[in-house]
């Protein structure tokens, strides 16, 4: 084989190889489609676009503290959750015990999560009728009594994501791989 | 020797004529006042059966159940013969109910991270080449763990097996025109929970579906219908149900169901999280409690599966665990798939213990539970111990190892 040809080959697996390097990682942008489905308009995407992030993406304008909290919380969760949040017919949500049971203060890592997560499931039996006022003081009550913020925080978009949980760094990714190693 | 007896009757006098099915019921109450043994044979050619009709049903005398929670009904392992749940068997979980969708008013929104937002109706997602995939779905709470009469249903009975038919998600991607640095997308559920898990890309563009057929027919309210998502050998409750809604990002959501449930805490005080893959499992199904054993000739048989890939191996130890004999695979045998075992043995009518072990592709052998127990924390999600089954001197077969008796 010639000097040439060989560097032209080179060259040319190469350049397959970033191609089908790509393609392979990545086959989903293209402009051909099948032209199935209609576009989304920007109102069809905001109705059901309600997940929040960790980073705040997704939180709501309004606001709440522990104390506009409290009557949500004897209204809308006492009766399966317990008075103080310590558990009925539903999980407790306060402690921070960590040989107890599973809790918002000794478990849960993002506060996001539970602004995100009440506002789309509770009330178990009315989802989604909570505002955004009163979810923002569930959470900041929810938080005031696993000690987490001072009863005094104000809960809102820019607060709530900066509130760092007690239980965020135990958390750590799946490492089991198969093979004979039980993990 | 039986035979056929024409039965005699003689013609009623005229205007008090008895109707063909009115004799017939007479010779057939008369036949169950002096049952014969052998007689059924005979009695079932002597009246015409019933004709065709629109929904056929079990027998009467055959009456698999689910075992039905609060929240989720158990798939009656020990009633199936082979690997694929009959539609209305399949075990059931979920958070919030099972909401009632009209297919006419269906639409599913996938946005985020993609170059063309779209909604796509039940017919446009049918129209999207379309797939099928043999495959299992495991909760990965699926252990109980209980007393000696307990079912199999009962300890595991949270894995079941479909002909799953619907579109490759890599597919929609694609026509929605996904971002090369989209890394998870959220699903989300149309159901009372809101169901919302975070999956990584990577499983969406390998082998996820969106799917619409169970068995070939439509999904069972329960298992989603009209939509759900479907990812072949992952936690059952990443294959959100009535699925409303996928939202590409460069990120995870960390919803409620990722963080504060579906997470394992280890051995060493850390909280394992996006655990998706399901490990190697077996269970033996026949004989298991509430079985009545006969000294002689039995076969053994059981489910295995791994959500890894294929089950290359399933062990069987008559002995508590003191030595081991393949068991027979029965072909063809699927990854990501419940497979049926089958071992002969003779059972010698002392007291035994028996049990089973499954081993996958990747070499993974399931562990015994103190393995298991020995990395883990004290929570139960993926608990596939080995799990045995007891049988006394009398022939009663009742579950298994102290240790897993609660």
């Amino acid at each position: 084989m010639s000097g040439q040809r060989f560097v032209a080959l080179l060259l040319f697996g190469s350049w397959l190889s970033t191609g089908i390097g790509i393609a392979a990682q990545r086959p989903t942008r293209s402009a051909e489609t099948l032209g199935l489905g209609r576009p989304a308009t920007a109102n069809e995407i905001e109705a059901l676009n309600i997940d929040v992030m960790p980073d705040g993406t997704g939180l709501p304008a309004g606001e709440g503290r522990a104390a506009d909290g409290a009557p949500v919380w004897a209204q809308a969760c006492r009766s399966c959750h317990g008075p103080n949040g310590e558990g009925g017919v539903a999980a407790p949500v306060v402690g921070r015990d960590p040989s107890g049971p599973p809790t918002v203060g000794n478990y849960w890592p993002y506060a996001t999560t539970l602004y995100d997560y009440i506002a789309r499931a509770m009330p178990r039996m009315a989802p989604g009728t909570l505002t955004a006022d009163q979810v923002y003081g569930l959470v900041a009550w929810i938080l005031t009594e696993n000690s987490i913020i001072d009863e005094s925080a104000v809960m809102n978009a820019q607060t709530l994501p900066l509130v760092m949980m007690p239980a965020r760094a135990l958390f750590v990714p799946d490492d089991r791989r198969g093979g004979p190693e039980i993990r | 020797m039986a035979t056929r007896q024409k039965p005699s009757v003689t013609a009623p006098p005229r205007g008090n004529r008895l109707t063909r099915r009115e004799m017939l019921a007479g010779v057939l109450s008369a036949a169950a006042v002096a049952p014969v043994a052998g007689q059924q044979a005979i009695e079932t050619t002597r009246q015409p059966g019933r004709g065709p009709n629109t929904l056929d049903r079990r027998s009467p005398f055959v009456t698999p159940r689910r075992d039905p929670s609060s929240t989720s009904s158990r798939t009656p392992l020990q009633d199936l013969r082979g690997t694929i749940t009959p539609a209305d068997l399949h075990f059931e979980r979920h958070h919030g109910g099972v909401p009632e969708i009209d297919p006419a008013r269906y639409e599913l929104l996938v946005h985020g991270m993609v170059d063309r937002p779209t909604i796509f109706t039940l017919d446009s997602l049918q129209r999207f080449p379309a797939t099928s995939r043999i495959c299992f779905l495991e909760c990965s709470g699926n252990l109980r763990r209980g007393g000696p009469e307990t079912l199999p249903q009962m300890v595991c009975g949270l894995t079941s097996q479909t002909e799953w038919t619907g579109v490759l998600l890599s597919t929609v991607l694609r026509e929605v025109g996904a971002h090369p640095d989209a890394q998870w997308f959220l699903a989300e559920g149309q159901d009372s929970a809101v169901m919302t898990r975070s999956i990584p890309m990577e499983k969406g563009l390998d082998d996820a579906m969106i799917v619409y057929a169970q068995n070939g027919d439509a999904l069972m309210p329960g298992n989603g219908y009209p939509v759900r998502l479907l990812l072949p050998g992952w936690e059952g409750n990443a294959s959100v149900k009535w699925l409303r809604r996928l939202e590409l990002s460069d990120r995870p959501f960390m919803t409620r169901e990722e963080t504060s449930k579906y997470t394992e805490p280890l051995a060493d005080g850390t909280v394992r999280q996006f655990s998706f893959v399901m490990d190697a499992r077996s269970i033996i199904t026949d004989p298991a409690y509430p079985k009545l054993l006969e000294p002689g000739w039995q076969e053994i048989r059981g489910l295995a599966w791994s959500g890894r890939g294929r089950i290359t191996q399933v062990d069987v130890s008559t002995d508590g665990g003191r030595t081991w004999k393949a068991a027979t695979l029965q072909a063809p045998v699927l990854p990501k798939a419940h497979v049926r075992f089958r071992l002969p043995w003779q059972w010698s009518g002392e007291a035994v213990e028996i049990m089973s072990r499954a081993i996958d592709e990747t070499g993974y052998v399931q562990p015994t539970w103190d393995a298991l127990s020995a990395v883990r924390g004290p929570r139960g999600y993926h608990s596939n111990p080995i799990t045995s089954w007891t049988i006394d001197e009398n022939g009663r077969v009742l579950f298994g190892a102290e240790r897993l008796r609660s």
